[in-house]
């Protein structure tokens, strides 16, 4: 039965733990080299995890010795520009406090603010109802949270939704973990006028930006999990990509680069649909050359379609 | 008089730790799960009321707990069962019903009976509850 390994009820009290054992039992370890592997760049996020997860595994062990009965708050925020990887660590924390037995089930509910907010009087309760009940167990992550408040109008259904929220991360602690996601000027705004929800959040965690090396990194990864390949040629073009990429209009990090690979590899297939006479091999189809990227409008000052 | 409906009638009430365990091996088995609630204890009366929409998408107990506190705020002084849909091919039917919450007094029912041609006789039970209109029951 699942629920019995779950925190907050009665547990034995042992006179010693075993922090090594603990953490070597938990999974968390292969939680946190994987993120260590599979996320490029991102120290700062990762320290923070790191540090969270060490927390988490001595509140436990304190738990096992008995020194603590009350539920560890873990709401948390995760601010920063867009593309840094906000949602992809959402979902290795749920793993993480799954792991860890600080919530049951360990799935993520990921809604935004039309998820929450009716539109109309009395639709706002039960749908936010409807959502929490839907994470419990879990995570709720809330992107872009800021939108649930609107000072600009003051009959706006967000601030009931927000009032439940507030109420639910307080009494069912131990049911739900709610993280908070935005960009990060807006977020400092939002938990300015909220103070509120500043107070039941117990880890901000702020996302950096991706040095360009790091994008390139991303991308050569992006492309090799696809099994695409670049040319010495393409990486130079696309190092230049990205350097000129950063300056322009609508950077999203990690995601524009996504993008401008994405059609890196529509100009590749008209290419070779276009050149090509006779017999392909393997080769040709996946190899991405300096001018399917040079093409690209972002050489031309242009923005390339975000 | 205890009102002996439904499974875990004969045991002390549960807590909601165990309401929450025994919800929890429902939603493992994927049935869903419903709150009703009643002022008229009558074994014959199927009809409860119903507490919100079966709950289909919940994967944790918690939010079945969650729902009967919310309704015990309101209905705390009637009956309220938790009902398991099973809606596999061949099921179709509530596979686990049990009561969550019941009134502070039980007041039980009436025996009647009926003298009918050839001097046998017809027995019929009555709550107690339901000499009194709706809502001012319990």
């Amino acid at each position: 039965m699942c629920s019995e390994e779950v925190l907050g009820e009665e547990q034995e009290i042992v006179e010693e733990v075993d922090l090594a054992k603990d953490f070597k039992e938990s999974g968390v370890g292969e939680i946190l080299d994987e993120l260590d592997t599979s996320l490029t760049g991102l120290e700062p996020v990762k320290t923070r995890i790191r540090e969270t997860a060490a927390l988490l595994i001595v509140d436990k062990a304190r738990r096992k010795l008995g020194l603590v009965n009350e539920p560890l708050t873990l709401h948390m925020s995760f601010s920063g520009n867009p593309g840094t990887g906000k949602t992809t660590l959402a979902l290795k924390m749920a793993d993480l406090l799954h792991k860890l037995g600080f919530v049951r089930k360990g799935h993520l509910v990921s809604v935004t603010r039309d998820d929450l907010v009716g539109q109309y009087i009395g639709h706002t309760a039960p749908k936010t109802k409807e959502v929490l009940k839907k994470a419990m167990g879990g995570v709720l992550f809330i992107d872009e949270a800021y939108y649930l408040y609107r000072p600009e109008n003051e009959r706006d259904y967000g601030q009931e939704a927000i009032e439940i929220l507030l109420q639910v991360m307080e009494n069912n602690r131990d049911d739900l973990v709610v993280i908070l996601a935005g960009y990060k000027d807006k977020m400092a705004k939002f938990f300015e006028s909220n103070p509120g929800f500043r107070s039941r959040i117990a880890h901000h965690i702020e996302f950096p930006d991706y040095t360009s090396d790091e994008l390139l990194e991303i991308a050569q990864k992006t492309l090799k999990e696809q099994h695409y390949k670049l040319t010495p040629q393409a990486i130079v073009a696309l190092s230049d990509y990205i350097r000129l990429r950063r300056d322009q209009a609508h950077f999203a990090n990690a995601r524009s680069i996504r993008n401008a690979l994405d059609r890196a590899r529509l100009r590749h297939a008209n290419r070779i649909f276009n050149e090509s006479i006779g017999l392909l091999n393997a080769d040709q189809l996946s190899t991405i050359d300096d001018v399917d990227i040079l093409s690209s409008r972002v050489f031309k000052g242009g923005i390339d379609n975000f | 008089m205890r009102v002996t409906q439904g499974a875990f009638s004969f045991l002390p009430d549960l807590t909601d730790q165990q309401i929450h365990t025994q919800v929890q091996y429902c939603i493992d088995n994927d049935w869903a799960v419903s709150l009703e609630y009643t002022d008229d204890p009558h074994p014959r009366n199927t009809y409860w009321e119903m507490w919100g929409h079966p709950m289909f998408d919940n994967p944790d107990a918690a939010a079945v707990v969650y729902e009967l506190n919310e309704c015990r705020k309101i209905h705390g002084g009637k009956y309220i069962r938790i009902m398991a849909f099973d809606s596999t091919a061949g099921w179709e039917s509530v596979r686990l019903s049990f009561i969550a919450n019941r009134p502070k007094t039980e007041k039980g029912f009436r025996l009647s009976r009926e003298e009918i041609r050839g001097r046998s006789v017809r027995y019929s039970i009555t709550p107690y509850s339901t000499d009194l209109p709706e809502g001012e029951r319990y």
